[in-house]
């Protein structure tokens, strides 16, 4: 029987592992993902799992131990936040060079220095390219699905990818919130058996992994992972499809609220969406045009679909909780890219916030939504990049 | 009247964020008073590490730098070899030292660099919370290790500062405990020294390991944590000068 039950995100991650049951999970705790972690240590102790429960002496090593234990054929997941993903930046890098789906929880945490332990999305943001999908929850009811998805999509045959479910470090990792747990037998015939592609203990099958790859075939081996990207997001689709079908909650790449003829619209990213929409909502009851694309999977980034869902409106304002210093936040790149062939294209501006945690509350909502108005009926952008609630600025 | 006892000049005044009965907060007095016993407050840096003394630098009145996890060693390696007049010195728990730092402290020690590196082993990770640390004793429960540590799974404690005394680049290896007056005492006297070998240009690293308790993450009142310093943990982990 599906439960429901008041869990923290962190929570209901390591229920989901539990259910996933990894054959080993290598960790070193840190701020704000440390429960997941402790609770699965729970269930090992508990015999819950039958999982190698490794606790590692930095995430570098947590990192490569995963990809030692993938390598040899074992489903593997791992938890992490800010600097503890900035540690396996390395090992990010070899994970998918090597194709192993190591499925990591990322409880989004600003990067130091200044040290800060709240939310930001500057630790998974700087990962982009590191050649892992990324999936975003907006509560702990999306991020314990995307991790009951995680599996089927990162070992799919035509995938073989690392992936990330990333969620907001305390907005939603350490809020309680009343959500579904679906039931172990079911969830475990979802997710299927996990099957290992030119796994090293197949000594039929003699394997090597990362060996030596000059200008002979390197370029070759990252074409494929670009290939297996783009794989990714069909498999993505169709998994969230299987997903709704068993489980009745839908998910698509992005999700699309009261956007269809929405003619002023922002782009968001996790937790703040759920802030967004009641605003939203407000604002449509006084007759404004206004709605939401909030982004599910940002790799691989679905540049078509997006602007097919942006094609009706006026003005787009992207929000990043994250900064590329010397550049755009990576979030408004990627709709100016998927824009840039859109006809008419829509008026386009980016607004950084909550940087290591800063709020932003509905009333400023409400003025961002009062700017854009502004900015679309004089048909001008004031500023086309800026940071919301700042000193000195 | 006489006074019998004052503020140490180099603790700010203002009270710590520790738990009652936490180590921390005796081993920065301790720290303090040594700085100011040799009168080397304007010349001494300090390197604050991630870890419960993350706020080091808010209670002990010299400058300081805040580092990544474990980086301490290397940080203050840069900082002594551009200011090789300065007196640096990194203050670390056994999570930041013996763990995702235990290579950082190990090639200070074998570079020889002239640091004094304070390391407050409290057997657990108490800033995230409780969880096991590579010094967490046989048996002990944490978040991580909720049946106890097993030597099977998670190995044996690892005994840094034995590891330390054999390089021939570290000149002063101490183990206290702060288990009791005389072992608060005896820590000051090691702490002391450690800071006195690099004012007198000793030719290498100097390390006072201090066996501190934790009374929130070993789940028991503080004069049991001190009870079982002396009685446990110490067995483990003997106090005593190991080198110099
Ligand atoms: C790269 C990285 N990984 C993990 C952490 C999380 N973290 C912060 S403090 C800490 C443990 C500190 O334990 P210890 O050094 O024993 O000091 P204590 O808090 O017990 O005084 C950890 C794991 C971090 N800040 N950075």
């Amino acid at each position: 029987m599906p439960e429901t039950r008041a869990i923290t995100g962190n929570g209901a991650i390591a229920e989901a592992m539990r259910q996933i049951a990894p054959d080993v999970v290598a960790a070193f705790p840190i701020t704000p993902s440390t429960q997941i972690i402790e609770d699965f240590a729970g269930f090992v102790a508990d015999g819950k799992v039958d999982t190698e429960l490794i606790t590692v002496e930095s995430e570098h090593s947590a990192m490569s131990a995963c990809i030692g234990a993938s390598a040899a054929g074992g489903r593997v997941m791992t938890a992490t936040s800010a600097n503890g993903l900035a540690l396996m930046w390395e090992m990010l890098y070899v994970a998918a060079g090597m194709r192993q789906p190591i499925l990591v929880a990322v409880v989004n945490r600003a990067l130091s220095a200044p040290i800060n332990i709240h939310c930001d999305h500057g630790d998974s943001m700087g990962a982009r390219d590191a050649g892992w999908i990324q999936i975003y929850a907006e509560n702990n009811q999306q991020a314990y699905d995307n991790m009951i998805m995680a599996p089927a999509i990162a070992g799919h045959a035509d995938v073989r990818l690392p992936l990330m479910v990333c969620l907001d470090g305390f907005i939603i990792s350490h809020s309680i919130e009343t959500m579904q747990l679906e039931e172990d037998r079911q969830v475990q015939a979802f997710i299927g058996e996990h099957k290992a592609f030119h796994s090293l203990l197949d000594t039929a099958n003699p394997s090597s992994w990362g060996a030596l790859d000059l200008h002979d075939y390197y370029i070759e081996h990252k074409k494929a992972q670009q290939v297996a990207m783009a794989n990714a997001k069909p498999v993505i689709e169709e998994v969230s499809e299987r997903f709704g079908k068993e489980f009745g909650r839908r998910y698509e790449l992005f999700e699309s609220y009261r956007l269809d003829d929405a003619e002023r619209v922002v782009v968001a990213i996790n937790s703040v969406a759920g802030e967004l929409k009641e605003v939203i909502d407000e604002l449509r009851d006084e007759g404004e045009k206004v709605g939401l694309l909030k982004i599910r999977v940002f790799r691989p980034f679905p540049y078509a679909e997006i602007a097919a869902a942006l094609k009706n409106s006026k003005i787009v304002t992207v929000l990043d909780r994250s900064t590329s210093m010397g550049a755009y936040g990576p979030l408004f790149v990627e709709i100016c890219s998927s824009l840039y062939d859109a006809n008419p294209r829509p008026m386009l501006y980016s607004r950084t916030f909550g940087l290591g945690g800063r709020e932003l509350l509905l009333d400023d909502i409400r003025d961002l939504f009062e700017e854009s108005k502004r900015y679309l009926n004089e048909g001008k952008i004031e500023k086309t990049s800026d940071f919301l609630n700042v000193r000195g600025g | 009247m006489k006074t019998v006892f004052a503020r140490t000049a180099v603790l700010k005044d203002c009270s710590t964020h520790y738990c009652p009965g936490c180590g921390h907060g005796i081993a920065h007095r301790l720290v303090a008073e040594a700085i100011d016993e040799l009168g080397i407050q304007g010349r001494t840096i300090g390197i604050a590490p991630v870890g419960c003394s993350v706020l080091l630098y808010d209670y002990i009145d010299v400058d300081c730098i805040e580092v990544a996890h474990g980086r301490a060693p290397a940080v203050a390696t840069g900082m002594k070899r551009t200011n090789p007049d300065k007196i640096v010195f990194s203050y670390q728990g056994d999570g930041d030292l013996a763990s995702i730092g235990a290579a950082e402290i190990l090639h200070a020690g074998h570079r020889g660099e002239q640091l004094t590196v304070i390391f407050i082993n409290n057997a657990v990770y108490g800033m995230t919370g409780g969880q096991m640390a590579p010094t967490t004793m046989l048996n002990q429960v944490t978040t991580t290790s909720p049946k106890g540590r097993s030597a099977v799974e998670q190995g044996y404690p690892l005994q840094v500062s034995e590891v330390m005394a054999v390089l021939p680049g570290v000149v002063y290896v101490e183990r206290t405990a702060l288990d009791g007056g005389a072992g608060v005492r005896k820590t000051k006297k090691a702490i002391k020294h450690a800071f006195e070998l690099q004012v007198e240009g000793a030719p290498g690293l100097a390390l006072v390991e201090v066996l501190s308790p934790c009374p929130t993450y070993w789940r028991m009142p503080p004069a049991k944590a001190m009870k079982r310093i002396r009685e446990e943990m110490s067995k483990f982990f003997p106090v005593g000068r190991l080198k110099g």
